[in-house]
């Protein structure tokens, strides 16, 4: 117990570098997301495919494989950080970006057929459809799986940690290293500060899901 | 308790087989490896100890690191090599246990200590540190190895000598590794973690991070595969990480014993050997035994 | 469903999206180019780095790798889905004791990290690593798979429930019979994405020392020096591509052969339900 207490400091730290990590990302990831999941039901053929493809090689690689080519390929090419947050964020929101396509797109096919009809009878471009009628009662009803996916955002943040930025997960190590007597005591510290961050979320989830099933 | 052990005439077998393996290693044992110490035949022990236990169960389990080079590294065949897993063989053969016996399994920084409390393994040889917070849990044999941490940095660099250079500055170790907490606790660097050492050369070369720090041994084994890119900052090391042999607590018994056969194995040589094929392919300089900590 | 979105695209259009469509795959594929072109500049195709894989020794150690992902990955997996199904019908339970409960568990669970609580069953049970990896995927898993499983009963008409306790089956008939097999086959596509996700992360198991696929990677890239690091990896990457590509399409192939023999088993008119996999 005196492992967590005399290292709240660091904890507190990991838990603010995770938040920092997750919260970025998450933004990117579902502005990426999403304009995924519009280039997928797009009439050009080839965003379709991009759109597919892309999703399809994100979500078959493991996060730690997706780290590697942000953190240490990418270098390769040129492209160098002073920060190695943007790496990671760079490999959390390309991937988590995957994820979030496949939800909003599920929730575009949710949308009542006769809304995107009513809009076309209008006489509404596609972008039209998308953006001022499909999507916001889309990205609504797709609110918990995304926030689902936000959860695994957080806990997937750990991954970085093998990738040259320190987080929650990572103090976590170095304090289980130093306190080798009370290993169980320091990760029971870590695994409350993950559900500090991930349980509120995922009753944010459900209240939310209980608003929206009721308006549907 | 030790008049319970019997001294061996394999001590003379042990050291003239020693002598007669180092001949045969110059015609070509695979580098990292001494080839199979001489086992005792047939030591005797006293009942109930743990060397008796292990000796008429024929195998042991020992834990070692799988990412360690030089010291414990597994290699292609699956099998860990290094100064660590030789020392282990020499232990398993002084209990009459061929190294085809041993249960080898790999111990991360994390679960050394619970392997070792729920009997997962008899013994964890795995650069362990000795310290006095682990040795509330666990108890240990040796040291038998006294590394050092060092500082690696890119050829060109001359600004980093010393620890206190790089105050500030961003250095690459491995996730919970002793020196990563070293470097910050002690010397305020601002520490970029990894998961491997191997992964911390890309940024060092792409000039992400200054200097990458751990033990000196494996910062010479990166040297000298890249002599044109690294260098040692220095040849000096800035702590002592005495390595300890990890066993089960208050085994009194197991422990006096260990530290009885290290000894043995700096007298007959096999120690010099074991680190000759491994660790000693980087720095030639053979060390002593370091002084057992015999508490 | 999206051709629902937009008009037939007329000649102007389909002329427009060919010109955009062959100007995009051009900038893409030049920009592969490049990125080959920069990273072959730094040798990283010599044939030297990759002559490795012509060796028998590293390819035993990857199958080992594989192998050890794939059986975590397999028993995880016909463990943790049947305990989904059964925490799904707790959660749904018409009784609050049951349901509250289950709920606190359900979102304990899937707010711990995976990684930790491998670690966790292999500190306080003592197991081996194996059986902490695959306890460590099957608490979690089986939570997010009650939680689609969930959202797809949700998702069917009333009426089936209705319906179902109107002809006198019992509430707990009604879910096994009725509800529980529609809700399966219409989230098919999220229970498989969720499978690759449970085989992605059997990669966590380098916390208790679990010798899977990534694992045996990392630690050859560290023995055989820095200069394979890049192709060890990029394999690495193609393997893990192909296992989950296949997983995905026989899950596929076996949901087909299903829906086939139970034709007409969902109203196609009722929009899809929403519940995504989580990475």
């Amino acid at each position: 117990m005196d492992a967590i207490l005399e290292n709240l400091p660091l904890y507190w730290e990991g838990l603010l570098r995770t938040l920092f990590l997750s919260t970025v990302s998450g933004v990117i990831a579902l502005v990426l997301g999403t304009l995924l999941a519009a280039a997928r039901v797009s009439p050009v053929a080839a965003l379709r495919g991009f759109s597919m493809t892309y999703v399809e090689v994100l979500r078959n690689t493991p996060l730690t494989i997706a780290f590697f080519f942000a953190a240490i390929v990418l270098p390769r090419l040129g492209v160098t950080f002073d920060q190695f947050e943007v790496a990671a964020i760079i490999a959390l929101s390309a991937y988590t970006a995957a994820f979030i396509a496949e939800a909003v797109r599920s929730g575009v096919n949710s949308v009542p057929v006769g809304q995107a009809e009513a809009a076309r009878s209008i006489g509404m471009k596609f972008s039209q459809v998308l953006s001022l009628i499909i999507l916001p009662q889309a990205l609504r009803t797709v609110i918990p799986p995304l926030i689902n996916i936000l959860i695994a955002l957080v806990k997937n943040s750990s991954v970085a940690g093998a990738f040259f930025v320190l987080e929650l997960f990572g103090y976590g190590r170095q304090l289980a290293n130093a306190y080798g007597d009370q290993v169980l005591a320091v990760l029971l510290g870590v695994a409350f500060f993950y559900l500090l961050l991930t349980v509120p979320l995922g009753i944010l989830a459900s209240t939310v899901e209980r608003k929206v099933a009721i308006s549907r | 308790m030790k008049a319970f052990m019997t001294r061996r005439k394999s001590f003379f077998v042990a050291a003239t087989a020693a002598l007669a393996l180092s001949l045969s290693a110059c015609g070509g044992t695979t580098p990292g490896t001494t080839g199979d110490p001489t086992v005792a035949e047939t030591p005797t022990f006293a009942a109930g100890t743990t060397m008796e236990k292990l000796a008429s169960a024929g195998t042991i389990k020992i834990g070692t690191k799988y990412d360690q080079p030089l010291f414990g590294q597994v290699g292609l065949d699956g099998k860990p090599v290094g100064f660590d897993v030789e020392i282990g063989k020499l232990i398993a053969a002084e209990l009459g246990i061929p190294a085809d016996k041993i249960e080898w399994s790999e111990t991360v920084s994390a679960n050394r200590e619970p392997f070792i409390e729920q009997g997962r393994v008899d013994l964890v040889i795995a650069t362990y540190t000795i310290n006095d917070r682990r040795k509330e849990v666990v108890s240990f044999a040796g040291p038998y190895y006294e590394a050092g941490q060092a500082l690696m940095v890119n050829k060109d660099n001359d600004s980093i000598k010393t620890p206190e250079d790089v105050r500030g500055k961003k250095v690459c170790s491995v996730t919970g590794s002793t020196p990563a907490a070293t470097i910050v606790d002690k010397y305020g660097a601002e520490l970029v973690p990894a998961a491997t050492y191997s992964a911390c050369l890309e940024p060092l070369r792409n000039k992400q991070v200054e200097a990458i720090t751990t033990d000196n041994v494996i910062l010479a084994g990166f040297v000298d595969k890249e002599p044109d890119a690294f260098k040692l900052a220095s040849d000096e090391t800035f702590t002592k990480e005495p390595y300890g042999i990890g066993l089960k607590k208050d085994d009194t018994e197991f422990r006096n014993w260990i530290n009885d056969q290290l000894e043995k194995f700096e007298e007959n040589g096999s120690y010099q050997k074991a680190w000759e094929a491994t660790a000693g392919t980087v720095i030639k300089t053979v060390p002593e035994l370091p002084e057992l900590d015999r508490y | 469903m999206s051709s629902v979105l937009y008009d037939v695209p007329g000649p102007k259009a389909r002329r427009v999206s060919l010109i955009g469509s062959v100007v995009g795959s051009l900038l893409i594929l030049g920009l592969l180019a490049w990125i080959i072109m920069t990273l072959a500049q730094q040798g990283i195709f010599e044939g030297r780095r990759w002559a490795i894989f012509t060796r028998a020794d590293v390819w035993s150690l990857l199958g080992n790798g594989i192998g050890a992902t794939l059986s975590a990955a397999a028993l995880a997996a016909v463990i943790a889905f049947p305990l989904g199904l059964m925490l799904c019908l707790l959660r749904i339970s018409d009784l609050a004791v049951i349901r509250i409960p289950i709920r606190v568990v359900l979102e304990f669970l899937r707010g711990m990290p995976v990684v930790l609580m491998m670690f966790f069953v292999l500190l306080v049970f003592g197991t081996n690593a194996f059986i902490a990896v695959v306890a460590g995927l099957v608490l979690y898993n089986a939570a997010v798979f009650s939680e689609i499983i969930r959202a797809g009963i949700q998702s069917l008409p009333k009426g089936q429930r209705e319906a179902g306790l109107t002809v006198g089956l019992t509430s707990f008939q009604s879910r096994m019979i009725i509800e529980l097999p529609q809700a399966v086959r219409r989230m098919m596509p999220s229970l498989v994405a969720q499978l690759v996700v449970l085989l992605k992360d059997t990669s966590l198991g380098y916390i208790v020392a679990y010798g899977e696929l990534l694992r045996a990677v990392q630690v050859m890239a560290d023995f055989l020096g820095p200069a394979f690091l890049f192709p060890i990896f990029f394999v690495a990457a193609a393997i893990y591509i192909a296992i989950n590509i296949c997983v995905s399409r026989i899950a596929v192939w076996i949901e087909r052969r299903g829906t086939k023999k139970a034709a007409g088993g969902v109203a196609k008119a009722e929009p899809e339900p929403i519940e995504a996999a989580v990475p």
